[in-house]
């Protein structure tokens, strides 16, 4: 196994120092390598964790593979994605997430953590066999019906706590269906104006104010999926100083973009829940730095040309992330390592119980880590994503920070920017 | 001149009042002998509906007629549109074509704008889903200088189905623009979200019709789909009309010169009883006449003819 020296670099900020990367973990002290990388100016985190991914594979390969998905996800400074489970067929079975949680370690470039599904077939009806998916090789822990809310209460309460018997925890996709029908974008001044039917900030609050309620009454885990509005904010703020065992993610995308952008009916900034309010923005900038949002999710959703070359109705919600996260948080937040490591490796890691990510790069800890260089700056072109699809709503965007380098268990995943594989 | 008519806000007061006076001149024409212009001779102008509406394509398909213009109608039905081709690749054919307009119907809000992002001619919205129709905004507004001699600071009642009414949202914006003073009326439900702040902050909303009866120059009623009560919109046809119907003893409040408009189709006994739609105060019947040399006067100007 190739040996690393990283010359010069800054962990988290620090003061630059050597870094040794050796038999897949951090060495103690500097030494000797086989390749060294001159660091200068670089920053060293935590491998990226990324809680909400869409892979689409089994079933839309055309817009994405576990393989381009985890590529994207390197080239991000990812090193473990979970999955979600709207795949076709859907990850409700042990032999589903089995199977793309090989193709994740065949392709190599991150880990690839499967969801399941709560309900089989996404469907809200009945619970999918959630001990067997956590039992299976894929030894899943969190599940979700993404794109779907699990909106029946009582099923919701069963869910909660019939994972407690494996640690497992729910996230849910915070959406009440009946206030949502045939919903295009947030409601209020710009959907009026679009004529665009709303999709309203109380459907998603009243799903979690209900939600931390229900994990309160039989003491489960819950986890909100891409928290949006300000209001859902006071709601977790609520039940977190309550001591309900709640946590929270927030897109990139809902930090940084707001609704107004629908006007140009252009599909590629259509996404569930809607960008919303420059006042909802400002609240999650907020909940994140004070750490009642938790951590920060990609929600990276691609979608082949046809599916967004169309009317903004027609149109399926989701925009890719994975490339994109890092540098977006970094013009929201500025260079604050910390809190990013905080929010973006080590808070999702914890919430997921995943071992062996998340980890300080200190001696003997597994080397999961990505190399930034924070002054770069990058005009986002779709035509380079790694993505095997092209929504970005960032074309044309100039964004900071590079992701130089990113090493998986002490292998590279990317060097120079690019993929190794 | 701008290039398309994707919305009535695209319109300033200069250039909607230019095109009034331009379908003043198009009226007058009609009652000539020879009833067209060789304007637009060997331009090509494309009707793509996607929506059944016999009434407003009729209507465009007259106006292009009379300007001389090769008319192609490319409808939803036997068509390849209806074979699920496209709106990308319907438009990169009529840009084939070398369509120099394209008049567009379809229920998706926003279409005409994704339209125009892939063809070069000049997009005219015949109405998308529930956003705008600003044609009709045009024909309502030469309406009402006909029959009132001005817009500025007329009354203007809209009554009804705002929220998914794309003639309200156009009337609303080029009414204000044109110096109107438009009042929204309807149940809360069917009012839009910030209305006022969406479209144009100087306008009033209230849901009782009675009160602003006494003060009004124009009542709009617009088209209430009595489906809405599925949805929760409003409990029963009967109690929708009791409260915002325009029925005789309401009409009879309006002051003597008021008019009474409807974009059609009308549910009569609904949101306008049929002594009010047969009236003389009712200008549906020549909203239709209107609605020729309106977008007569549209497609003149958009494609380069000089006023
Ligand atoms: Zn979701």
């Amino acid at each position: 196994m190739t040996s690393y020296l990283l010359k010069g670099v800054s962990v988290l900020g620090g003061s630059p120092t050597d870094l040794l990367i050796k038999d897949g973990v951090i060495a103690s002290g500097a030494g000797k390598a086989d390749e060294t990388i001159d660091a200068t100016g670089l920053v060293a985190l935590p491998g990226l964790v990324d809680l909400h991914t869409h892979l689409r594979e089994p079933g839309r390969e055309d817009a994405e593979t576990v393989e381009t998905g985890s590529r994207a996800a390197a080239l991000g400074g990812y090193t473990a994605v979970f999955a979600m489970a709207n795949t076709s067929p859907v990850a409700d079975t042990a032999g589903v997430v089995e199977q793309v949680w090989r193709l994740g370690r065949e392709a190599g470039l991150v880990d690839v953590q499967p969801i399941g599904a709560v309900t089989v077939g996404l469907a809200g009806k009945q619970m999918a066999e959630l001990g067997a998916m956590a039992t299976s090789a894929a030894n899943v822990r969190i599940f979700s019906d993404d794109g779907h809310c699990v909106a029946d209460p009582r099923l919701m309460r069963r869910a909660l706590e019939y994972v407690k018997a494996f640690d497992g925890i729910i996230a849910q996709h915070a959406e009440e269906p009946r206030l949502t029908e045939g919903a295009q974008m947030h409601e209020g001044e710009v959907s009026t104006r679009l004529g665009l039917t709303g999709w309203p900030a109380v459907a998603e609050e009243a799903i979690i104010a209900r939600d931390v309620l229900l994990a309160e009454h039989v003491g489960s885990r819950l986890h909100v999926c891409h928290v949006s509005t300000a209001g859902s904010v006071e709601v977790l703020r609520q039940a977190k100083a309550r001591g309900v065992r709640v946590t929270a993610e927030v897109t990139p995308h809902h930090l940084l973009l707001t609704d107004e952008l629908a006007a140009s009916y252009d599909p590629v900034y259509k996404v569930n829940p809607p960008l919303r309010t420059a006042k909802d923005v400002e609240a999650l900038r907020q909940a994140l730095i004070e750490g009642v949002i938790d951590i920060v999710a990609t929600d990276h959703a691609p979608h082949a040309v046809e599916d967004k070359e169309c009317e903004w109705a027609y149109a399926r919600p989701g925009m890719v992330g994975l490339e994109t996260a890092l540098p977006v948080v970094l013009s929201v937040l500025g260079e604050q390592w910390e809190l990013i490591a905080e929010r973006m490796s080590r808070a999702p890691a914890r919430i997921a119980g995943l071992t062996g990510h998340g980890t300080d790069l200190s001696p003997g800890s597994p080397a999961n880590l990505t190399l930034v260089d924070p002054a770069a700056r990058r005009v986002v072109d779709p035509a380079e994503l790694a993505s095997r699809s092209r929504n970005t709503p960032y074309a044309g965007t100039t964004l900071p920070g590079r992701i130089v380098a990113t090493f998986l268990r002490g292998e590279p995943t990317v060097l120079d920017g690019k993929a190794v594989k | 001149m701008i290039k398309h008519l994707k919305s009535a806000a695209d319109l300033d007061a200069a250039t909607a009042t230019l095109i009034l006076d331009t379908a003043g001149e198009m009226a007058a024409l009609a009652g000539r002998e020879v009833k067209k212009l060789p304007t637009l001779r060997g331009r090509t102008v494309v009707n793509l509906f996607y929506e059944d509406s016999t009434r407003t394509r009729i209507s465009f398909e007259a106006a292009a007629k009379r300007l001389s213009a090769d008319v192609i109608n490319f409808s939803a039905k036997g068509s390849s549109v209806s074979k699920g081709e496209s709106l990308k690749d319907t438009a990169l054919t009529l840009q084939a074509m070398g369509a120099d307009a394209v008049v567009i119907r379809h229920p998706a809000s926003g279409a005409p704008h994704r339209l125009a992002s892939w063809v070069d001619g000049s997009v005219i919205n015949a109405g998308d889903g529930t956003h705008e129709h600003p044609t009709q905004a045009l024909l309502d507004a030469y309406t009402m200088r006909s029959r009132l001699g001005k817009i500025e600071g007329l009354k203007v009642a809209i009554v009804g189905d705002v929220l998914h009414s794309r003639v309200a949202r156009s009337n609303v914006l080029l009414l204000t623009t044109l110096g109107a003073h438009v009042t929204v009326v309807g149940p809360p439900t069917l009012i839009p979200l910030d209305v006022a702040a969406a479209l144009a902050p100087g306008i009033k909303v209230t849901y009782d019709l009675d009160s602003v009866l006494a003060d009004s120059d124009v009542v709009m009623m617009l088209r209430v789909q009595t489906e809405r009560m599925q949805d929760s919109y409003f409990p029963s046809a009967r109690e929708y009309s009791r409260r915002y119907g325009l029925d005789a003893p309401r009409m009879r409040k309006l002051p003597e010169h008021a008019i009474v408009m409807h974009p059609g189709p009308m549910n009569r006994g609904m949101e306008i009883a049929p002594e009010v739609a047969d009236s003389s105060r009712s200008t549906i019947v020549e909203q239709v006449a209107n609605g020729v040399s309106a977008r007569m006067a549209v497609l003149y100007l958009l494609l380069g003819g000089k006023a």
